[in-house]
């Protein structure tokens, strides 16, 4: 077979609508990301206070959030909100939401068991050598707080990234919707067109996620205390 | 019974033997001495393979290996013929006492399960811990772990047992009850290398003494000649630090 | 909120979460295969194999698994490999569950104490032996909430299925809610359908974790 389908990546600006459609996606999830970190940040604070109904609520949210599938999520909030409520919400508005919603449970997780695994003596002994209880926080408890944190943010991205791939099927037009753009636009020209766009597109998010998982584990490695 | 020769072995750039030769014959109570970092451990770990040795010998009747060359065969041969009692008891987490004596006869040795279980009885019997058969180590305090762990070694019916500070992870009340089994072990002939720290007990068990210190042997011959007529001004040194109210003949 | 429409289709809705299920019960029994023997080939460090396999792993884990599918199911026809739609969703769930099962028996691999290994070498051993009778059954209560996890995560990752022409719970919805306009009642059996599935594993999960916590041998 003379004729390699892998042409069709470099007719016109095909590779290039494929990388928009990427950054589509990734768009969304840093958008996410960056509000699930505010956002999980306080719910995590929120999780580790004693009121019993703010305790019940957040861990009907997390629960919730964390055993439906994040495309039912966007189902619930792009069809059900649209159509029964007339809130018109674009594909990608919706994502976001969603996105966020699920990140902010997971990061409010993350947060509150870095909390909760200071242990007492670390305040105690902050105190001791005469810091104020702003200057504990400031030199003993944030920074151990954020070595744990990071690299599961950064993880955290990744899968969010994944996930993303997923607002094609709420109609949102990134790098799989290009795809099959250029798929129909090609079929008679390059009719195998489908193995090596499809297959481009696994690489490129593998090469998306890939450099950012490697850094994660990096910092896991290199920050891991006990 | 069994030579060792010339063996050596670096850790990175840390020499940790550097070539160190020893002799055990049938019936020896071996009692390694020296302070930590001497390469004690190492020595006995590189006898049973559990540490590579860079270069050495070992010679056990007609057998004769090449300790960093050996096949997995004779591997396997060597570590049936020996048992090795650890520091940490290291007793399988996820098994009884009496499982932990019977595994390396049924699995190791193919022993009937019937047979392993009548043999592992008799060895938990032998070290005072006839009630404890299905207790899991993290039930029994640190003196029975280890003399489960003398068990074990036991019931596999080695030639030789090689203990690796058996008493120092111990508390100093539970000492005691390890060491007489020991004890018993040896004056019934059971051939052994002990590396330990516990000097009065090396001076009533050991017919023989190697003191080693920064990978050599510095010295060695039986109790007596180490203990009340050291030769070399390191042992010296290092009895009389350990032994505070040590006063050796001339 | 229309009662009537509701029972109607509940029918529906079982066969889709059957079709789910089965199929994602499927692709996390070879998962846990694939899992285990990625495990093997690292701790015993096999050579070549090791390597594919930590290619394997990192291909795998940033990778959607949409995006699996779609080469499964588009591509590979091109080059004249057709598999069924049950088939592409199979290979794509232990595809992408194979490494994350993987990972789990890993490090509950790695947490097995050295002395653990060492004992069972100087009782004579083989190293096959160790991996049998002393790592693996250690291994396992430790990996087991990790397990859990990831059949859970696997079972709402089996949503996705769609794509590939299988008429899943999320097919059924959205059929319900084009054709109907029940978005309402299509989306509130959906959460439900997967809420049964799901809660039941994942109490189940919970309460292994809390015991193997707690427990430990012999506590």
């Amino acid at each position: 077979m003379q004729d390699l389908g892998i042409r069709v990546l470099f007719l016109g600006n095909n590779f290039a609508r494929l990388l928009q459609g990427l950054w589509i996606t990734i768009r969304i999830s840093l958008i996410a990301v960056a509000l699930s970190i505010v956002f999980g940040v306080l719910l995590g604070i929120l999780m580790t206070v004693k009121n019993p109904v703010i305790k019940a609520m957040t861990k009907i949210y997390l629960e919730f959030i964390r055993i439906m599938p994040q495309l039912v999520l966007l189902f619930l909030v792009f069809f059900g909100l649209t159509k029964s409520y007339g809130i018109n919400l674009s594909g990608e508005t919706s994502a976001i939401i969603v996105f966020t919603l699920w990140g902010t449970a997971e990061m409010g997780d993350l947060v509150r068991g870095a909390l909760i695994s200071i242990p007492k003596h670390q305040y105690e002994s902050g105190a001791a050598i005469g810091l104020t209880k702003w200057q504990v926080y400031r030199y003993v408890i944030i920074p151990q707080i954020l070595t744990r944190l990071v690299p599961l943010a950064i993880n955290l991205t990744t899968r969010m990234i994944k996930t993303t791939s997923l607002v094609a099927l709420i109609g949102v037009v990134e790098v799989l919707k290009v795809a099959q753009q250029i798929i129909e636009a090609n079929r008679y020209t390059v009719p195998d067109s489908a193995l090596w766009i499809y297959g481009t597109i696994f690489f490129l998010y593998f090469f998306a996620c890939w450099p950012i998982s490697l850094v994660a584990k990096r910092l896991e490695k290199k920050w891991k205390t006990t | 019974m069994l030579t060792i020769r010339d063996v050596r072995k670096s850790f990175q750039e840390n020499e940790v033997l550097k070539g160190v030769s020893i002799e055990v014959e049938k019936g020896d109570v071996v009692v390694i001495l020296g302070p930590s970092g001497s390469g004690k451990t190492t020595l006995l770990r590189s006898i049973n393979f559990l540490e590579r040795a860079d270069s050495g010998t070992l010679d056990w009747e007609d057998i004769h290996l090449d300790l960093k060359h050996a096949s997995r065969k004779d591997v396997a041969l060597i570590r049936k013929k020996t048992a090795f009692v650890f520091q940490n008891y290291n007793l399988f987490k996820n098994k009884t006492a009496l499982e932990n004596v019977m595994e390396g006869l049924t699995v190791a040795r193919k022993v009937p399960k019937k047979e392993a279980e009548k043999i592992a009885k008799e060895a938990l019997d032998k070290v005072g811990l006839s009630e404890r058969y299905d207790y899991y180590p993290s039930q029994l305090s640190g003196g029975q772990q280890q003399r489960v762990g003398i068990a074990r070694a036991v019931a596999v019916n080695p030639d030789i047992i090689l203990f690796d500070e058996p008493t120092s992870a111990l508390d100093p009340e539970l000492v005691g009850e390890v060491l007489n089994v020991i004890k018993t072990l040896a004056k019934e002939g059971t051939t052994m290398i002990v590396v330990t720290h516990e000097i009065k007990f090396a001076q009533e068990v050991a017919n023989k003494v190697v003191f080693m210190d920064g990978g050599f042997v510095v010295e060695e011959g039986s109790a007596n000649e180490i203990f009340n007529h050291p030769k070399e001004e390191r042992t010296q040194q290092f009895l009389r630090r350990i032994l505070p109210d040590y006063d050796y003949a001339i | 909120m229309d009662i009537g429409f509701i029972v109607e289709y509940i029918p529906l809705y079982v066969e889709a979460a059957k079709l789910t299920l089965g199929i994602g019960l499927i692709g996390i029994a070879l998962s846990l295969i694939v899992g285990l023997l990625i495990a093997f080939i690292q701790y015993f460090k096999i050579p070549i194999l090791r390597q594919m396999a930590t290619g394997y792993i990192e291909l795998s884990r940033n990778t959607p698994l949409l995006v699996q599918l779609f080469f499964l199911y588009f591509g590979l026809p091109k080059v004249g490999i057709r598999i069924s739609s049950e088939g592409c969703a199979i290979i794509g769930l232990c595809f992408l569950g194979g490494s994350y099962m993987a990972e789990a028996f890993r490090s509950g691999m790695e947490s097995v104490e050295k002395g653990q290994e060492e004992s069972a070498f100087a009782l004579g051993f083989r190293k096959s032996q160790v991996v049998r009778y002393v790592i693996l059954p250690q291994a396992l209560s430790v990996s087991i909430p990790a397990l859990c996890a990831n059949m859970i995560f696997l079972i709402k990752e089996t949503s996705v299925f769609s794509v590939v022409a299988l008429a899943d719970l999320m097919y059924v919805a959205k059929d319900l809610i084009g054709l109907y306009y029940k978005t309402d009642e299509a989306l509130l059996m959906l959460v439900i359908a997967y809420l049964i599935i799901l809660l039941p594993i994942s109490i189940v999960a919970a309460i292994l974790e809390r015991r193997i916590r707690y427990a430990g041998f012999g506590n």
